[in-house]
Parts: C-alpha cells; sequence; structure tokens
C-alpha cells in the first residue's frame, strides 16, 4: 500500500477528508443567453481510501461536479461558486499550472467511453508513457517500462506487445482496462470513475468492477464512482451521495441508503429498480419525469413528483441530520416517517 | 387463437452478412450474426431474448419481421410461412406484427405530429375510417399515458420515455398479436423504464399481446418474461422457464450472465462467476462449442465438437456437453 489510510477515521465526525465539495455551483449558458444551474450548491466529501458513489439519473448533474472537481468544465459553462477542497486545499483557487499538476498524478478520471478518451492515432504505449513522463521525472526507458507494468496490473495479456497497439485493436473491454491502465500509472490518490462501465456488456462489467476493487486494495486510493446503476452502487460503494436535478437530496453510509433512506426520491429509484433477484408483481414508478434544467421548480425540485408534496415544498427544503453522517434534504423526513422496507 | 398456441415458429434460422473489402467489394468472409436458431413462441407469452451485444439477438428480432432478409430456414407466423412471402402479401402480415425500437429518438420521424406519425399504420391498413381517426388516436395517446392536447405536438418537445410511449402506441394502434421490442427501455431512466415496463405489462393483458423481448438487461427481462432464451455468437445457448431459468441455469453462460448482475442491496450475497476475456468476433466464431474459450469448465470436447439444443427437462433446453457444470451457488 502507498498511502497510509487513516482507519480509525468514522465517517461525518471531525474526520480527515481526502476530498470536501463544499457549495459548488456549476452554470451553463445555453445558445439562447439562458442560465441552466446544472449543479446548484452540492456538498460531500470523500475519506481516504474510501469509495463513494455519486448517483442520480441522467441530467441530475453528477458527470459535471467530476468535470467540475478538475476544473474541466465545457467553455460555456462556470463554477459559480463553492470550494473543492483536495487535501486541505482548495483547487479552485490554484493557478492553472499548479492545477496541471493535481490533474493526472494526485486525481485520475476515467470516462464512460473509452472509445473517445483514447486519442486514435498514438499506442495505447505512446499515451501511457506520455501520462508518466508529465507528472513523474523518470527516463523515457523507465517510463516504457512502468506503462507495460500498469498494463500487466490492470490484467491486459501480452502487454510488452499491447503497448504498441492502436486503441481500436482492442475490444471495448480492453480499452477500458488501458484507460484505467493510464489513470493510475500516477497512483492517484483519488479516481474518479465517470460511468466507467456503463458502455460495456455485463460480463465485462463484472471483470473491471472486481478489477478496480482489486486495484484499490493495492494502491489504496479513494474512488468517486459516478453511476446511475444502483446494483454497482451496493456492490462497490462505501458511502452514497444522491443526487436529482443539480442538488443532493440524500447522502450517508451504503447501508444507512439502502435500508433506511427517507428522502422520497431515493425511495423511489431504490423501488423502481428491477431486481434480478426478485420478481416483482408490480413495479412502483416514480411518476412524471426529470424537469428541465431551464425549469426546474422553486423550493424542492423533486415537487411535481412526489407522494409527501405539500405547500411547504415551495420553500428550500432544511438538511436534516439522522445521524452516522447521514443527511436527508427534505421537509417532511421526520414526519412522515416513511422509510424503505425491505421488500 | 387460444392461449397456449404456437403464434412464432422459427426454423433453423440463418443470416449471413457478408464482409466486403477490396476496390470490387470482394466478399472476404461472413459474419453470422444469427446462426441456425430455432424457437417457438406461444400465444400470449412473452418470450424474453438475452445476451450481450454481438450475439445477434437484435438481427433475429429484425429477421422474423424480414425487415433484413433470412439467408435460411423458415419463420411461421400464426401457422402461415412467411419466410418467402412477396411484399405485397408480406404487408398485411406486418399488420399482426409490430416492433418498438431502442432508441426513441431516431425511430420517431422528426417531421411528422404525433397524430401523423400514429395514423400512419391505421391509414394504410384501413382499419380505422377518416372520420373516427382522431378520436382513435386520442384514444391510443390517453392509453399509454400521455395527454390527448399532444397530438399537433412533433416528437422533439417530448422526452425519451415520452417519446417511448408514442412509439408504443404506434405499434399498438393495428391491435397486432407479436409485439417485438428491441431494447426498448434501455435508453431509458431508472424512474421512467418502470413506468414504461408497468405499461408494456398492462397492455399485454389488455389487448392479449404476445411479446418477443429482447434485451440485455437480465433484471428486465424477468420481471416481464414467461420464458428466456440465450444467445450467444449466433446460438441459442440456453431456453428455459423464467423460474427454471433464474434458480437453476444450466449453461455455463447463463449461469456468469446471471452472476455478473449486480444487485441493487448490499446484504444481497452472492457468489460470482467472472468469466475471462472478451466476447470473440462473429467473424471467426471458435471451434466446437463458442462459448468454450471462456467457459470455466470447458473439456476438450467442448473445442471439437458443437453441442446441440437438447431438451434436458421439460420446456428447459440446454446447448453444452456438460450442462450443469456451473451454478450459482458457485
Amino acid at each position: 500500500m502507498l498511502y497510509a489510510t487513516p482507519s480509525i477515521l468514522a465517517f461525518g465526525g471531525d474526520t480527515l477528508m481526502l476530498l470536501e465539495v463544499k457549495n459548488l455551483r456549476v452554470y451553463f449558458r445555453n445558445s439562447e443567453g439562458q442560465e441552466l444551474r446544472a449543479v446548484d450548491g452540492i456538498s460531500f466529501s470523500v475519506p481516504y481510501g474510501k469509495t463513494v458513489a455519486l448517483v442520480g439519473e441522467s441530467g441530475c448533474g453528477k458527470s459535471v461536479t467530476a468535470l467540475a472537481i478538475l476544473r474541466l468544465v465545457e467553455v460555456n459553462g462556470w463554477i459559480a461558486g463553492g470550494e473543492v477542497l483536495f487535501e486541505g486545499k482548495n483547487l479552485l483557487t490554484l493557478s492553472e499550472k499548479e492545477m496541471q499538476g493535481v490533474r493526472g498524478k494526485d486525481i485520475a478520471i476515467i470516462f464512460q467511453e473509452p472509445s473517445a478518451a483514447l486519442n486514435p492515432v498514438y499506442t495505447i504505449g505512446d499515451q501511457i508513457i506520455e501520462a508518466i513522463l508529465l507528472h513523474q521525472s523518470v527516463s523515457r526507458e523507465k517510463a516504457r517500462a512502468l506503462a507495460e507494468e500498469m498494463l500487466h496490473l490492470v490484467g491486459i495479456p501480452e502487454p510488452r506487445k499491447r503497448l504498441n497497439a492502436y486503441p481500436h485493436e482492442l475490444s471495448g473491454g480492453m480499452k477500458q482496462r488501458a484507460m484505467i491502465a493510464m489513470a493510475l500509472s500516477c497512483r492517484p490518490k483519488l479516481l474518479i470513475a465517470d460511468e466507467p462501465t456503463t458502455a460495456l456488456d455485463v460480463t465485462i462489467q463484472a471483470q473491471i468492477l472486481t478489477l478496480l476493487r482489486d486495484l484499490q486494495k493495492q494502491i489504496g486510493m479513494a474512488i468517486l464512482l459516478i453511476t446511475h446503476d444502483l446494483g454497482i452502487v451496493a456492490d462497490m460503494a462505501d458511502e452514497v451521495v444522491v443526487m436529482y436535478a443539480g442538488k443532493v437530496v440524500e447522502r450517508g453510509r451504503k447501508y444507512d441508503i439502502f435500508k433506511h433512506c427517507c428522502h422520497p426520491y431515493t425511495i423511489g429509484l431504490l423501488r423502481s429498480v428491477p431486481r434480478l433477484d426478485v420478481d416483482e408483481e408490480s413495479l412502483v414508478s416514480i411518476p412524471g419525469f426529470v424537469p428541465d434544467p431551464l425549469h426546474f421548480p422553486e423550493g424542492c425540485r423533486f415537487r411535481g413528483r412526489c407522494f409527501l408534496e405539500d405547500e411547504t415544498c415551495c420553500i428550500e427544503p432544511p438538511e436534516v441530520s439522522l445521524g452516522n453522517g447521514h443527511l436527508v434534504y427534505c421537509h417532511h423526513v421526520v414526519s412522515s416517517g416513511v422509510c424503505y422496507e425491505k421488500r | 387463437m387460444r392461449n397456449g398456441e404456437v403464434l412464432l415458429r422459427v426454423e433453423n434460422l440463418k443470416k449471413y452478412f457478408p464482409l466486403r473489402a477490396g476496390v470490387f467489394k470482394k466478399v472476404v468472409g461472413w459474419v453470422k450474426a444469427v446462426d441456425g436458431v430455432s424457437f417457438e413462441v406461444f400465444t400470449g407469452e412473452t418470450l424474453g431474448v438475452v445476451g450481450e451485444s454481438g450475439c445477434g439477438k437484435s438481427t433475429l428480432g429484425m429477421t422474423i419481421l424480414r425487415l433484413v432478409e433470412p439467408t435460411d430456414g423458415r419463420i411461421v407466423f400464426a401457422g402461415q410461412d412467411i419466410t418467402n412471402l412477396p411484399p405485397a402479401r408480406l404487408r398485411l402480415i406486418r399488420k399482426d406484427m409490430q416492433m418498438i425500437f431502442q432508441d426513441p429518438f431516431s425511430s420517431l420521424n422528426p417531421r411528422m405530429t404525433v397524430q401523423a406519425i400514429i395514423e400512419e399504420g391505421l391509414k394504410v391498413h384501413r382499419v380505422v375510417p377518416q372520420s373516427k381517426m382522431r378520436e382513435e388516436v386520442e384514444m391510443l395517446l390517453e392509453r399509454v399515458g400521455l395527454s390527448r392536447d399532444y397530438i399537433r405536438r412533433f416528437p422533439h418537445e417530448f422526452s425519451g420515455g415520452q417519446r417511448q410511449r408514442i412509439s408504443i402506441a404506434r405499434a399498438i394502434a393495428l391491435r397486432p398479436r407479436l409485439v417485438i421490442a428491441d431494447e426498448a427501455l434501455s435508453s431509458l431512466d431508472v424512474s421512467v423504464r418502470s413506468q414504461i415496463l408497468e405499461l408494456l405489462r398492462e397492455l399485454k393483458k389488455e389487448y392479449s399481446l404476445t411479446y418477443l423481448f429482447i434485451s440485455h438487461d437480465l433484471a428486465v427481462v424477468r420481471q416481464i418474461s414467461h420464458r428466456i432464451l440465450v444467445m450467444y455468437l449466433g446460438k441459442v445457448v440456453e431456453l428455459a422457464p423464467k423460474e427454471r431459468f433464474f434458480s437453476r441455469p444450466l449453461h455455463p453462460y447463463s449461469v456468469a450472465l446471471i452472476s455478473a448482475v449486480p444487485i441493487p442491496d448490499p446484504e444481497a450475497r452472492r457468489s460470482r462467476i467472472v468469466l475471462k476475456g472478451d466476447v470473440p468476433s462473429p467473424l471467426q466464431p471458435p471451434s466446437g462449442c463458442r462459448f468454450h474459450t471462456r467457459c470455466p469448465k470447458a473439456q476438450r470436447v467442448c473445442a471439437e465438437l458443437e453441442p446441440s439444443l437438447q431438451e434436458i427437462e421439460s420446456g428447459h433446453f440446454v446447448a453444452c456437453h456438460f450442462p450443469g457444470c456451473v451454478t450459482l451457488e458457485g
């Protein structure tokens, strides 16, 4: 293990966090000049060596959050406020040059579509070696040896030969492995994995998730896992952050979220997922659809789809703490007493 | 036709796509997308077709509707061999077979209003008189959970889930007997997916539909199907009633497939069989059993001899030399 993982740190209290996102806001402007509040004041943290899952449906702002942490928001968007504290220092106030030292070295990212993230005109080896040379003062030969070692580590057969392969010569699963090899080549403290298996088949997904888990143990890195798949969350995460329409609606330890979640959206989401291990007479679904980011409702953004809605929901929901770092943003948590029951 | 009778029979169906190269586009190889598939679909049931990308499940759906022409084999629909039916007569049959596609963004014509989209089939087949058309379309819209005020709108004004509802309204408009749904829920978000799944279940009862439900998502397939058919590289590897399939799958690939699906419950403890390697290219499928390169229990015979699909127990077919050699318990 390369990094000491403080094991005595409990979640919630005054613990040392690797990453703390505080009240982050990311806005975009569309071609008509309208402002879209894609991420609107979210807070969460990632402890050393743990896996935190950021869950939500498309358009909830989870991927934008990932890009904002690395300050990679597109040109039509900007970070409108908040702090991103990485080991205590605010990444949002660093110079671009300092930021380049963080990207790829301390924080690495892998994307959903490995074929889009890899450069098609360079070999896999060239791309990994480039990343190594950028952040480590080693010779080219040493970098090549390191790259080969990384490919071996991620389970690519014949790593020496594969260094000379172009991305198109590899299958989707192999490309994602190569991406992981590149991301981990500088032994980052935090890996952001944005839907890392969404484009892959389920048997390949199982391979990649197993690989990520093993590598996390070996390297001791923390993972910020962005996904829409609650199955993967249950499988991989230590802590869960549920997002809806640019806001965090609930967060806490995995067990609390799956067994005692209290936000109507989380409850609805868990109930609406068809399960492989159970036959379900009828699936309960959330009525309506995710609101358009141009017309997010005032107050609680889940208004209009919620079974607990009343007039108080026009006001921004309060943060309710249920202990052990379990936070819910809803007016009706305590009064309703609704909790997700295991089916 | 009563429930339980054979509505669709597919016999030794093959679809090979030529692979061309060079200046003269010479055929240099064949992609055997569907390679000798046989099964039956009974009236009133839902047959779930599962498999990973490239296994031929979508080609199978298209070939059954003759949207692509089969290379070999027979398709018998409602007692009539439609394999070589000329287009004019095929059109009459198409009324009884409808399809719902994966991507509701590309499967609806962006220049047509919702009304035009839904009534097109009704006009072609002269099912509803022109005077009743609007009423019928409004009824269909409401049935799939959309407001009748949407009738003059265009597809781009709708969300993905709403568009899929429009596709469903179009498919059921002609009161078909068989609906082939090809990854109909795959592009939808979790909360919307279960709405559409529920809608498909309701419509099935109401209109006595039979579904061929093609999907890579085993959890969704479980919730809608009566029987499950698993494909791997163009071949059927297992066909079984749902309960049997999920409690005791017999083909190692089916076991791996089931065990690979993550379950949204941190307390669900299962053994996991992680397959090695990738799905081989359908251009050069492995010899013998096509799964032998990834099978954890492959023997020498598996590489040499292709296993045939055999009925191991009543209604439970499997193509494996050693059925049951890998179990879910690990």
